[in-house]
């Protein structure tokens, strides 16, 4: 070892990992009306910023009508109460309040962010939004022709071919296997009616969360709530979305296209986040795929044989599924060695897992980049707002790396070897790739 | 939509998007640095943010790809990858490894105009990344086992962002043809077959000319004071060998006398567009006076959903689906002011572009709406505020400012310049700069059905 790297070394093993929590001070607020919010109180700059969730997301679109959540997301500010879609939009511009809405599989979110001068008409214009979208038809039929123009953008991106192909795969005829956005026809058949049965029936205070961070009190936050959130519905709609087990059966599809580098993909069953070995679960993969320039797949695939830009792997939580996907971009030429890469790195972590300097790194690399989620207000706000949605409590942040720590080598490599099974990769390879076939 | 950024993300594609981010919304903004300058002529800036006990560090080279030599493209950009190898104390990969250990995060980018490298850390860690960064700006080792097989990558990059998009690839023909003489003909990423014949002794030559603590500079933001880096900086950089000094040749785009038009015809392209981009002066290059009076003009005629262009064009007209226009007066050499919009399916792009004409004929004949103007004028001095709230927004601005030669106070007095524009700079600057002689059109289009 060299000099540097030693005295460095030593480094490392004399710092204690500051926690994340020393500056930041969460607080949950309930209003007169019994409305919950997190609240961070920062006064250093004059910026309120809010983040707000509803448990059910596109996900719950009817079948046929897919790409309903994601119609609604776009078209709440576009004019509510008695103001119509460009005076709202020149409100927002004129004051400076960014509003926006945006819709997952499993998730409806609203994110704000206000001047403190401006913050009452901030929060009315949210109070409209949510409670009183006019949804007139000029500005229905315009961000219908512009969802629909992105979808046909889309259809011909390498990479979310890669994917629909590989959810569809996947979740089969679940609803997590549709296309979240629609299709062109789905969005076509979508009605006005549709727009406001949707506000009435998922937008409630039942499954609302809400995270507030700036320049704002606790009473005059409490007093916001009441009014931004007193006239929801109490509950939404109740909804039922089965379990399922994502489909691999070691299936290899190849899907035609003239590019000259070939996008790969691939999944299997993961684990949701709340199984209890979510952490080691979580650990196995920064080392596998996750963890960005130290990965095994970043090394194996990039450093060593050049073979792509990236390589990563990732799990993918739903609510009702769990699947770790991974992926990597090569030459066509080089597609049929990369794969054989990205398998053998599978089933090399299936079999012999972690050794005890890995798992070290890992741990001192998860607990102490910790704090780097911390660096803006959007940041924080986004990150409260998963906390409540995952329903991991109040102490989450400060207990979070002792969760981390906590996890043995033991824990990690059995769920190594009973997730990663390299003979149900189910994998999407977009492209004209060589030494790939489709699976008959 | 961004056309005309160039920046290339070293090594992840989310560095790329989080850039674009920073900038759009962080350009304005009073961030109350404070500077000083080590003895051997590296510029040290301090942006405090005590939200959390992280910093942000950053150092800059005022080098890009457009001070590369002729025929060398992609070499700034191929030799930042190479900066994650082997120096006298390290082994390759070894840099990002300890920096994870250490629960840090870094990346590394490249425009036309600069170079950057990033760590985001625990505060009390710093010390660590200044001593790595410190070590590969004069101790890289590049050996040809390190250099191919990153060669490959780079070309994998390339068509990942380049090839296999057919926007990606009009906007370098685009660029191509509007910049005549001028080094941001070339593409950031370079062309493939100059990232093919660059050698080990144009990348070694390369770094020796540019990477030098007096071309460079050292932004720290976040949980931290000018005091207390003081120490440190002169510990980790101050020690470093001033080199020579280099001077920024480039060459001089002369007179445009001929509208340009380039058309990318693909399969698929499934929803056409058109992008009209026309030659303008940024501060450092041309007419000065134009710049802020064109940044103004960008976000009254065609910045969101409110602006001219896309409630002519989009609501009124029902011509396009997206309509809009883009400037950015931070480069080095020339920018250019743009405009792009995308049709309603079954309007043909020729109707939208004489639409698109139209408009902008409209603003040179009768003048932009005064009353306008002052609404954009006080919403941009909003975002002034916004900008503070990151850690890594201000470190961002800031450092690519004066990394493209830029003064600290071309960003903190922003907003006050942005408030004295007026009606008359506006209409003027439009006038001087809207000229279709000074054009390029360019048409995305699928390749069967022509126009549509």
């Amino acid at each position: 070892m060299n000099k540097l790297l030693q005295s460095l070394t030593l480094a490392i093993s004399l710092f204690v990992i500051a926690g994340p929590s020393s500056a930041i001070e969460i607080k949950q607020v309930t209003s007169a009306k019994g409305i919950k919010a997190w609240l961070v109180e920062d006064h250093t700059n004059p910026i309120i910023t809010v983040d707000i969730a509803f448990r059910g997301g596109s996900a719950l679109d009817p079948a046929g009508k897919e790409g309903l959540a994601n119609l609604v997301s776009a078209t709440l500010d576009e004019g509510a109460g008695a103001i119509k879609s460009q005076a709202f939009q020149q409100k927002l511009e004129d004051l400076a309040i960014s509003l926006s809405f945006s819709s997952r599989l499993d998730s409806f979110s609203g994110s704000l962010r206000t001047l403190k001068k401006n913050q009452t008409i901030a929060f009315n214009l949210l109070r409209l939004a949510l409670t009183e979208p006019r949804f007139d038809a000029e500005p229905i039929a315009r961000i219908r022709g512009q969802i629909i123009a992105n979808i046909r953008r889309q259809s011909e991106n390498p990479r979310r071919i890669a994917r629909r192909t590989l959810f569809k795969k996947l979740f089969q005829d679940h609803p997590y296997g549709r296309p979240s956005n629609g299709t062109e026809d789905s969005v076509n058949v979508i009605k006005i009616a549709d727009l406001k049965i949707f506000v009435e029936q998922r937008l409630a205070r039942n499954n609302l969360v809400v995270s507030v961070i700036g320049d704002i009190t606790e009473a005059d936050l409490k007093a916001q709530l009441d009014k931004t959130f007193g006239a929801l519905p109490a509950k939404a709609m109740p909804w039922e979305l089965a379990e399922i087990t994502p489909d691999a059966t070691k299936k290899t599809i190849v899907v035609d296209k003239a590019i000259p580098q070939s996008i790969i993909t691939f999944a299997q069953p993961g684990i949701k986040r709340d199984h209890p070995d979510f952490f080691p679960a979580y650990v196995m993969n920064y080392v596998l795929g996750g963890g960005g320039f130290e990965s095994r797949l970043y090394e194996e695939v990039r450093e060593k044989r050049g073979l792509a830009y990236s390589a990563y792997s990732y799990l993918a939580p739903l609510d009702h599924a769990g699947i770790i996907i991974g992926g990597a971009g090569t030459a066509n030429a080089r597609t049929g060695e990369t794969v054989t890469v990205l398998r053998d790195e599978w089933a090399k972590m299936h079999k012999k897992g972690l050794n005890s300097r890995e798992l070290k790194d890992a741990k001192t690399y998860l607990t102490g980049s910790y704090p780097l989620r911390f660096s803006s207000s959007g940041r924080i706000a986004g990150m409260m707002t998963a906390i409540q949605m995952e329903k991991l409590g109040l102490g989450y942040i400060k207990k979070r790396n002792s969760l981390i720590e906590a996890v043995t080598l033991k824990d990690v490599n059995r769920v190594a070897a009973e997730m990663l099974d390299p003979e149900k990769l189910t994998m999407v390879v977009v492209g004209k790739p060589k030494g790939v076939t489709s699976t008959p | 939509m961004n056309f005309e950024k160039f920046y290339i993300g070293g090594r992840s594609f989310l560095a790329a998007v989080l850039l674009l981010f920073a900038f759009q919304t962080a350009e304005a903004g009073v961030f109350n640095p404070e500077t000083f300058t080590l003895k051997n002529g590296m510029q040290v800036v301090v942006i405090s943010n005590h939200r959390a006990p992280i910093v942000r560090h950053m150092v800059w080279y005022k080098v890009g790809a457009a001070d590369e030599p002729r025929g060398k493209s992609g070499i700034a950009h191929f030799f930042e990858h190479l900066m994650f190898k082997k120096t006298t104390t390290l082994k390759s990969g070894e840099f990002s490894r300890i920096i994870a250990k250490n629960g840090g995060r870094d990346n590394a980018f490249t425009s036309h105009d600069y170079t950057g490298y990033h760590q985001s850390i625990a505060v009390d860690r710093l010390g660590i990344v200044m001593k790595l960064e410190a070590d590969r700006m004069r101790g890289l080792i590049l050996e040809d086992d390190q250099i191919e097989p990153e060669r490959q990558v780079v070309l994998e990059e390339r068509r990942s962002r380049t090839d296999n998009s057919p926007g990606a690839k009009l906007s370098e023909q685009m660029s191509a043809a509007m910049f005549i003489n001028y080094p941001y003909h070339d593409p950031v990423i370079g062309w493939e077959h100059e990232i093919k014949a660059l050698t080990k002794a144009d990348l070694m030559k390369f770094y020796d000319q540019w990477y030098r603590p007096n071309n460079a500079i050292l932004v720290v933001a976040g949980d931290i004071t000018a005091a207390q880096l003081r120490p440190l900086a002169e510990k980790y950089y101050g020690s470093l060998p001033r080199g020579a000094d280099v001077k920024r040749e480039r060459t001089i785009e002369p007179p445009h006398n001929a509208a340009i038009r380039v058309t990318l015809r693909d399969a698929r392209v499934r929803q056409p567009s058109i992008r009209r981009r026309y030659l303008a002066p940024s501060l450092l290059y041309g007419e000065r006076g134009h710049v802020y009076p064109l940044e103004v003009l960008a976000q009254v005629f065609g910045g969101g959903t409110t602006s001219t262009l896309y409630r002519s064009l989009v609501i009124k007209q029902k011509l396009a689906v997206s309509a809009g226009a883009f400037y950015d007066g931070d480069n080095r050499g020339p920018s250019t002011f743009g405009f792009y919009a995308s049709p309603r399916p079954g309007v043909g792009i020729e109707k939208l572009e004489a639409a698109l004409d139209k408009e902008i004929a409209k603003l040179l004949d009768k003048g932009i709406d005064a009353k306008n103007v002052a609404r954009a004028i006080n919403t941009m001095q909003s975002e002034a505020i916004y900008a503070r709230d990151s850690i890594g927004g201000g470190a961002r601005v800031i450092g690519s400012a004066l990394a493209a030669g830029h003064t600290i106070a071309d960003v903190e007095e922003w907003p006050e310049r942005i408030s004295a524009v007026t009606k008359e700079q506006i209409d003027a600057a439009a006038k001087a700069i809207l000229q279709i002689k000074n054009s390029v059109t360019g048409l995305l289009l699928n390749k069967k059905k022509k126009g549509s």
